[in-house]
């Protein structure tokens, strides 16, 4: 039978079922050449009068092959990509040309290319599942969604509703999509699709427009109008700087996304389809779209999948957590903890802090009644049972040794080094230690890092990984040397921008060049969130010794003008109620953009900084799993979206160039930029970072 | 081999016989040339010239007009078919021409070059643009609605381009407002002691009853304190990403001081223009006494998100054309798109205000977009021969980054 084979019901209703081998169907060669047979058999049943799509696997739709669009060619192979994606546009617009109704009966996720052969029907009916999910997730991946997609989401819905769908790869349920207008009907029993499918056709057996898109009718207009509405040009006018700002035109895809938009307003469908083809084959071919599919799909997954938590470790649901320590970071994971559904216990050296941390959470969210389940403590007994104790701040001895005595099963975790115990475990803790870091960026600890050391067991490391992923956090696992990870990438950066304003580069050109390559938040600022006094410890520990002397003569000279930092009201910045302003005295002191560093090298010393720093660590196998890596890098310190992480970057960057660039910096601007031994190595080899 | 050799046509001088305007009005529904169609505005004009210099209108072989937004009613050449409806020699051609802002001052440029080149004798240059009927954008385009354009180029809106300006100068809103309420102060006093008379045409309705005699536009009464008042026209500007686009080429920039609003630029206006350019010979046919000479004529452009720093570029290229220096230009006319751009001309050029816009400008009288180039030509004439003065400087910043330049001697 056809991996798109159908049967024709009394009513001549025919209904095709879509069912490749294999777990999922997708766009493939496979695909194409039966859905066009069974297209071109439909079109010759005499008797027929409306036709179903379903799908006889648990999803409906999986949509493009991911798989096969990394791995194609890049540059130089234009003419033959171009062609591959052209030719499979013919394909739904035969859905479009057959003369029968066609119903897209959706029992499970219709994303991307599953959701675009929806749109080439006539009707949608969807299970109101929490599985069906629908939308066009394709821009999350550096693509736009290359199966008229674009061309038909903008002539359906207009292009002020389309345009967000489509650039922010937003998908949604069924029920959300109803809503929304992405679907048009639903049902709350699956096997009620198809009898629900082919009532409609029946319904609209004398429709003459039932086998018709709106689009392929005489006179139709565009929800919203076109381009010679005032409101529209307003629209793609204002939009174009909205998207600016937020791509900082690093993101190729969204721009070519919004201009293939606007050409549907403009042209007939089959042209506009056209324009679309190239554009995705435009962003098959770019290093950009590698990047991001790599982070946003094949890492992402590797990472969800554990990354380098240890294997063959049987996943734990840890039940009571205790965390010692009342400040921010505590109250934090406190919160997450709770929130999770765990028994938790803070921990406070004197009697009433921590019940004040407890208080001041459950006074902020009076809607999370669990926040005042945390039992807030000084007695150290009360941790017992804690299958994990995360120590937040330094605690005495004899605090920490009361809780070791009632806790002697825990495993035990010293949070960004926190505590004498953390730079040498006692032995009581061998086996069961680990040692976590946030960045100081990271202030919602959307990731934390698990060292793990001599003290470490697989178990410990395996049992901590499992309580990050209970609340929510993104664990990577590094090996302890005492250098947390992402921590000294986003020092070293912080470092170098400190150095160009050492420099004379004005601070207002640093910040200015560092949102230019696409950095999620500007070093100065970043450094007056975390605190100029903790910056320059965490710099002296990190920082490379050719420029940190002089950068933390810098910090302290702002210091003591009283300038600490976002906290202390002022730093790098000043903090009027009208919106941040860098400090003049410092701006006045540089160069006012008549540098002799030119804009392209400020923004080479920024980005090439922490891309070396981070494939060091992969040298000095600090960092376990490179996915982890660049994940963590995107979550954590805002590594820009483009680079698909800085280690990634390198991949699609080349390796030859990086060393070229290596050698061009490090002549001009110190050693700090020689290219690491790794990075020969892997041009030797040929391998990429993986 | 042959070689071909122009003789004597190249040394042809370009002469100004006459320039007129109409007088500028409010382009909006309520402005008092709302009623009056933009091919109205021309015709008035031609006939206007037609009947002081009593012209056999077959000698004229081209009507150029700049006009910016060419659709609807200045749309299919408005130039021919103001010629027409004026009850011209059927002979007289008609071209419209779109520099932006500087189309008008583009079109007796090129008048110039036709007379100079020996093609062509007589010309009628100017422009049209009733703004009330056609609005500014509404011929859509490229840096209206093309993303890819916009997001590539940064292709900001002018105002942003003004306030930058401002913002790299150092420029406070007190000093922007300053220069407008100059530009007000002495408009009025031009218009009131008449110094616009022998260019300005009544605009009269078809039973020759007149509509609008003299420039209706100008705020005589603007104060510091009032302008004070006017919130800043491109402050959403910070909001909607235009000035990230902008600072994404001037680094150096923190954030825009958005000091530009109606009250500091120029405002939106109907007028039309039309100077009379034509060959010494012809002059002589017809007895037209020319009244000066266009000397030379130079375009330019410069870094197209900031916009509007092409007029001190232009005029240096045209001194340099006209092999002279800035001391051998007696007045200078700087078009008021925004107050930051005239006093960026003024300190590129290193000129002072006293010698430049000595009768106000667009601020205050309006900028009728395709017209206002000619409106320029007859300010300045009219100056110079009332000053006794010889040679001026004409320059307009102009979409994309263009700039452009013309210099004017009396004869």
């Amino acid at each position: 039978m056809s991996i798109c084979g159908y049967e024709v019901d009394k009513d001549g209703i025919a209904t095709v079922i879509i069912d490749m081998p294999g777990p999922v169907n997708v766009m493939n060669g496979d695909f194409t050449e039966s859905m066009k047979q069974t297209i071109g058999n439909l079109a010759a049943e005499r008797d027929a009068i409306g036709v179903v799509i379903a799908s006889g696997k648990k999803t409906f739709f999986a949509g493009g092959d991911v798989k096969g669009m990394a791995a194609a060619p890049g540059a130089g192979f234009n003419e033959q990509i171009t062609h591959a994606i052209m030719a499979g546009r013919h394909l739904f617009r035969s859905f479009e040309k057959l003369n029968l109704p066609i119903v897209a009966a959706i029992n499970g996720a219709a994303l991307g290319g599953g959701y675009e052969l929806t749109l080439a029907c006539n009707y949608r009916i969807a299970w109101d599942d929490k599985s069906v999910l629908i939308g066009l997730p394709e821009a999350t991946l550096g693509l736009l969604p290359g199966g008229g997609g674009v061309v038909r989401m903008t002539k359906k819905f207009g292009i002020a509703k389309a345009l967000p769908y489509l650039i922010d790869g937003t998908t949604m349920p069924a029920s959300e999509a109803l809503e929304a207008g992405l679907l048009d009907e639903v049902v709350d029993r699956v096997e009620d699709l198809i009898p629900r499918a082919k009532a409609w056709i029946l319904s609209n057996k004398d429709n003459p427009n039932a086998a018709l898109q709106p689009w392929d009718r005489p006179g139709y207009q565009i929800p919203g109008g076109d381009l010679s509405a005032s409101a529209v040009r307003g629209f793609v006018n204002q939009t174009a700087f909205r998207l600016f700002e937020e791509t900082r035109g690093l993101l190729p895809n969204k721009q070519l996304i919004f201009d293939v938009a606007v050409e549907a307003l403009k042209l007939d469908l089959d042209t506009a389809l056209k324009i679309e083809s190239r554009g995705l084959a435009t962003l098959i071919i770019s290093p950009i779209s590698k990047n991001l599919m790599s982070a946003n799909f094949f890492q992402s997954t590797e990472v969800r999948r554990g990354g380098a938590r240890p294997k063959d470790i049987a996943r734990f649901r840890v039940s009571k957590v205790g965390v010692i320590g009342t400040g921010d970071v505590a109250r934090t994971l406190s919160r997450a903890s709770a929130l999770a559904g765990i028994d938790t216990v803070i921990l406070g050296a004197k009697p009433g802090d921590a019940g004040q941390a407890k208080a001041s959470l459950a006074l902020a969210e009076p809607d999370a009644p669990v926040l005042a389940g945390i039992l807030a403590t000084d007695v150290p007994s009360d941790l017992s049972g804690c299958e994990v104790i995360v120590a937040t701040e330094s605690a005495d001895e004899a605090l920490l040794g009361a809780v070791e005595k009632s806790a002697r099963e825990s495993v035990w975790c010293a949070l960004n080094d926190a505590g004498a115990e953390a730079s040498d475990p006692r032995t009581e803790l061998r086996g069961r230690f680990v040692r976590l870091s946030v960045a100081p960026t990271d202030l919602q600890m959307a990731v934390i890092e698990v060292a793990r050391g001599d003290f470490s067991s697989d178990g410990a490391v395996a049992k901590v990984y499992d309580f990050l992923r209970q609340i929510r956090s993104q664990p990577i696992v590094t090996l302890d040397t005492g250098v947390a990870f992402v921590e000294r990438v986003l020092i070293h950066q912080l470092v170098e921008a400190l150095s160009l304003v050492v420099e004379g580069v004005s601070p207002v050109r640093v910040e200015n060049l560092s949102r230019a390559i696409g950095l999620r938040e500007a070093p100065l600022t970043t450094i007056d969130q975390i605190g100029l006094a903790r910056f320059a410890s965490l710099a002296k520990r990190h920082g490379h010794p050719s420029v940190t002397p002089r950068v933390v003569a810098l910090l302290d000279r702002i210091v003591a003008q009283g300038r600490g930092g976002r906290q202390a009201g002022a730093g790098f910045y000043d903090y009027p109620a009208a919106g941040k302003v860098l400090f003049r005295e410092l701006s006045a002191r540089s160069d006012d953009g008549q540098s002799s560093i030119a804009d392209q090298d400020v923004k080479d010393r920024l980005l090439f900084s922490a891309v070396l720093e981070s494939i060091r660590q992969v040298e000095t196998g600090v960092l376990l799993s490179v996915a982890e890596g660049n994940i963590a890098l995107l979550r954590a310190i805002g590594a820009p979206m483009w680079t698909g992480g800085y280690i990634q970057f390198v991949n699609t960057y080349g390796p030859q160039k990086l060393l070229d660039q290596c050698n061009a910096l490090a002549a001009r601007f110190g050693a700090r930029f020689e290219s690491p031994q790794i990075l020969i190595e892997k041009m030797k080899t040929g391998e990429s970072f993986a | 081999m042959v070689r071909i050799r122009t003789i004597g046509a190249m040394s042809q001088h370009a002469y100004i016989f006459d320039a007129v305007r109409t007088p500028r009005s409010k382009g909006k529904a309520d402005g008092a040339l709302h009623e009056v169609k933009p091919i109205a505005l021309v015709s008035g004009l031609l006939n206007e010239l037609q009947a002081r210099h009593d012209l056999d209108t077959a000698r004229v072989d081209d009507v150029i007009l700049g006009c910016v937004t060419p659709v609807k009613d200045q749309g299919t050449n408005i130039a021919k078919c103001a010629v027409q409806y004026a009850g011209w020699d059927e002979s007289v051609a008609g071209v419209q021409l779109n520099r932006f802002c500087a189309s008008g001052l583009e079109a007796v440029n090129i008048a110039a070059q036709k007379v100079i080149s020996g093609w062509e004798q007589l010309i009628v240059a100017g422009g049209v643009e009733s703004m009330s009927r056609v609005p500014m954008g509404s011929d859509g385009g490229v840096v209206v609605f093309d993303p890819e354009y916009l997001i590539g180029q940064r292709a900001t809106p002018q105002g942003v381009g003004a306030d930058l300006i401002a913002t790299l100068e150092g420029w406070s809103r007190e000093d922007v407002d300053a220069f407008a309420v100059e530009s007000q102060k002495r408009a009025a006093y031009a218009r009131d002691s008449g110094y616009f008379d022998r260019s300005v045409v009544p605009v009269k309705d078809r039973n020759g009853v007149t509509i609008l005699a003299k420039d209706d536009f100008i705020k005589p009464n603007t104060s510091l304190e009032g302008l004070a008042a006017l919130k800043p026209s491109f402050a959403h500007a910070a909001a909607n990403g235009a000035d990230a686009a902008a600072i994404s080429k001037y680094p150096e920039v923190e954030r825009i001081n958005h000091v530009h609003h109606a009250g500091n630029s120029s405002g939106i206006v109907d007028g039309a223009s039309a100077v009379l350019v034509g060959s010494e010979s012809i002059g002589r046919d017809l007895r037209l006494t020319p009244r000066g000479r266009v000397v030379a004529g130079v375009i330019t452009s410069t870094e197209p998100t900031i916009m509007l720093v092409g007029p001190g570029p232009a005029a240096k290229k045209c001194l340099a054309v006209a092999g002279m220096s800035a001391n051998d230009i007696d007045l200078w006319e700087i078009n008021e798109a925004f107050s930051s751009v005239a006093m960026r001309y003024m300190r590129d050029l290193g000129i002072d205000h006293q010698v430049t816009n000595v009768n106000g400008g667009a601020i205050a009288m309006g900028h009728p977009l395709g017209a206002t180039g000619g409106v320029l030509v007859s300010i300045m004439l009219d100056e110079l021969e009332r000053r006794g003065l010889k040679r001026g400087m004409l320059s307009m910043c102009v979409g994309g980054g263009m700039g452009i330049s013309t210099i004017i001697e009396r004869v």
